[in-house]
């Protein structure tokens, strides 16, 4: 099949500290993929990277075809202002943004997708509301019929089941497997292992470099995660040039 | 008796005529630009812009006198400059925006009152720190009314953008590349909708009759058209009434613009609709769900 994702010896990280280094491997189109690691570990470096938000040190991402904007993307901690008076129906209309664009219309087909989403993620009665008002349990439902809308083949969600209670989760991984069942590429940053077990069939284990990515039941083992643990240490302020850096370009 | 206080002056007199014709192009380019400032956080920035097209206008000042046209470009030019090297500044080093543009307005301000005092007298002075708008003739007034259309379109070309980026900037930056150059438009109307105000209100009130619509408006409404509506409806009536009451006192037409503005301001901050002060005391029971 082809691959949505490949990674090519990517390094992503700052001020050219790696948080992510040395990653290569494919994501496969159609799969369902958790990302694991502990606090740290590059797991949102990694997402950035992929949206295209943070340039790779070195490596090279490839999107098979897809144009960064294409692919959705749920932040950890949506930077949204709160305070801002636009209603929970326009915010979640934003997402039909690629359709749209500046000028488009929003039409009744489109108000219809619009309120199909909102019902979709049960917030249906909150059309009119103000986004102020919601809970953080209610954004999140509100930010994931926005992902819905965006119709993307490629959707990209960091840490979405964090600080919301079991019933919500439960709710929106629901959405998650529909995603996948629908053939999209779904990648989600998780830390609940008993929900990456029961629900995603592939995992990648990652501290800051890469300890294992397969399927599921292979990589979430006792010594890999001990091994995560063990990676994950701060950045060294004195490190040296990594060398490993060098290796590609002496070959070409 | 009425109507010899309210609605005579403009009969009779042209300039008030003029005046009230500026007031109102003003109102209705200045005040959705004050809203978007206000949403964004960055009324402080406009009042940081006004100071900024100083040294431009106080060139243009320097080289052919009180000439309309001089001023209005030189103001342009320094306002545009300040504005893009704050926004780069600010998106390139990671020193907020705010702060890049305090250093940059302040050094404008600077330099626009030390030119204009190697030149002109203090009358000129006060002239261009607090315009005239008693004193609009056909060029002035052509001007603002065409700032003001330029404005209102312009806003309607980056209205959809600059509502996403003020909510969610990251999602915008996912989707599209709209987010920078709509700042950036933005800005640019600020600009040109300060050096409208310049010629009425002065440098260091045109902002005024931006921000203070703004702020009223967001005790009235919770969603962003009515908001635009009840600015624009309050920066005209504060016009009006200040024209009427320069007219009738000795107190000059801007700052009597201003100051019926700061009453509507003060007034709605007491009994405003939403989170009005006396709507907090007494607050109603509360309701069952």
């Amino acid at each position: 099949m082809v691959p949505q994702l490949q990674f090519s010896d990517v390094t992503l990280g700052y001020d050219r500290h790696p948080a992510v280094h040395h990653l290569s491997g494919e994501v496969a189109s159609g799969a369902l993929l958790a990302v694991v690691g502990p606090n740290g570990a590059g797991k949102s470096t990694l997402f950035r990277g992929i949206l295209g938000i943070l340039k790779p040190l070195s490596g090279v991402i490839s999107r098979g075809g897809l144009d960064v904007r294409d692919i959705a993307y749920l932040p950890q901690t949506a930077d949204i202002d709160r305070s801002f008076p636009i209603s929970v129906f326009d915010l979640v209309g934003t997402g039909l943004w690629r359709q749209t664009g500046l000028f488009g219309g929003i039409g009744r087909p489109a108000r219809e997708k619009i309120a199909q989403a909102i019902a979709a993620v049960g917030l249906t009665g909150f059309e009119n509301r103000g986004i102020g008002t919601l809970s953080g349990g209610q954004m999140q439902r509100m930010l994931f019929a926005r992902v819905l809308l965006q119709n993307a083949r490629l959707i990209v969600l960091d840490e979405p089941f964090n600080a919301i209670d079991a019933k919500t989760a439960a709710d929106l991984l629901v959405l998650v497997k529909r995603w996948h069942a629908e053939g999209r590429t779904v990648l989600a940053a998780l830390h609940d292992m008993e929900l990456v077990r029961a629900h995603f069939p592939q995992t990648l284990l990652l501290a800051r470099e890469p300890v294992a990515w397969g399927a599921t039941a292979d990589v979430l083992t006792a010594e890999n995660l001990q091994e995560a643990r063990r990676m994950c240490e701060a950045f060294d302020d004195d490190a040296a040039a990594c060398v490993a850096d060098e290796r590609p370009q002496r070959a070409a | 008796m009425i109507f010899d206080a309210l609605i005579a002056p403009f009969f009779e007199f042209e300039f008030m005529r003029r005046a009230l014709a500026a007031i109102i192009a003003l109102s209705l380019g200045g005040a959705p630009i004050g809203v978007f400032l206000m949403l964004r956080r960055m009324s402080l920035v406009g009042d940081a812009m006004a100071h900024a097209i100083l040294p431009g206008a106080a060139i243009g000042f320097l080289l052919s006198g009180l000439n309309l046209f001089a001023m209005a470009t030189g103001g342009l030019v320094a306002g545009f400059a300040v504005a893009l090297l704050a926004g780069l500044v600010a998106r390139s080093t990671g020193l907020k925006e705010d702060a890049s543009l305090a250093a940059f307005y302040l050094t404008s301000l600077a330099l626009g009152v030390a030119i204009v005092s190697i030149k002109g007298t203090n009358i000129d002075l006060l002239h261009v720190l607090f315009g005239n708008i008693l004193a609009m003739d056909d060029q002035t007034l052509l001007l603002v009314a065409f700032n003001a259309t330029l404005t209102l379109l312009a806003l309607a070309v980056i209205y959809r953008p600059l509502v996403i980026e003020s909510v969610d900037p990251l999602f915008l930056r996912t989707v599209s590349r709209a987010g920078a150059p709509a700042h950036f438009a933005f800005l640019a109307l600020v600009v040109i909708n300060l050096v409208s105000g310049f010629q009425a209100l002065g440098t260091l009130l045109a902002v005024g009759l931006m921000i203070l619509p703004a702020g009223i408006a967001r005790f009235w409404s919770r969603d962003i058209t009515p908001m635009i509506c009840i600015a624009v409806s309050s920066a005209i009536v504060s016009g009006y009434a200040g024209l009427v009451w320069s007219f009738q006192t000795k107190v000059p037409s801007g700052p009597a613009i201003i100051l019926v503005a700061a009453l509507l301001y003060a007034a709605s901050v007491l009994f405003g609709r939403h989170s009005g002060l006396v709507r907090q005391l007494f607050p109603g029971r509360h309701l069952e769900a």
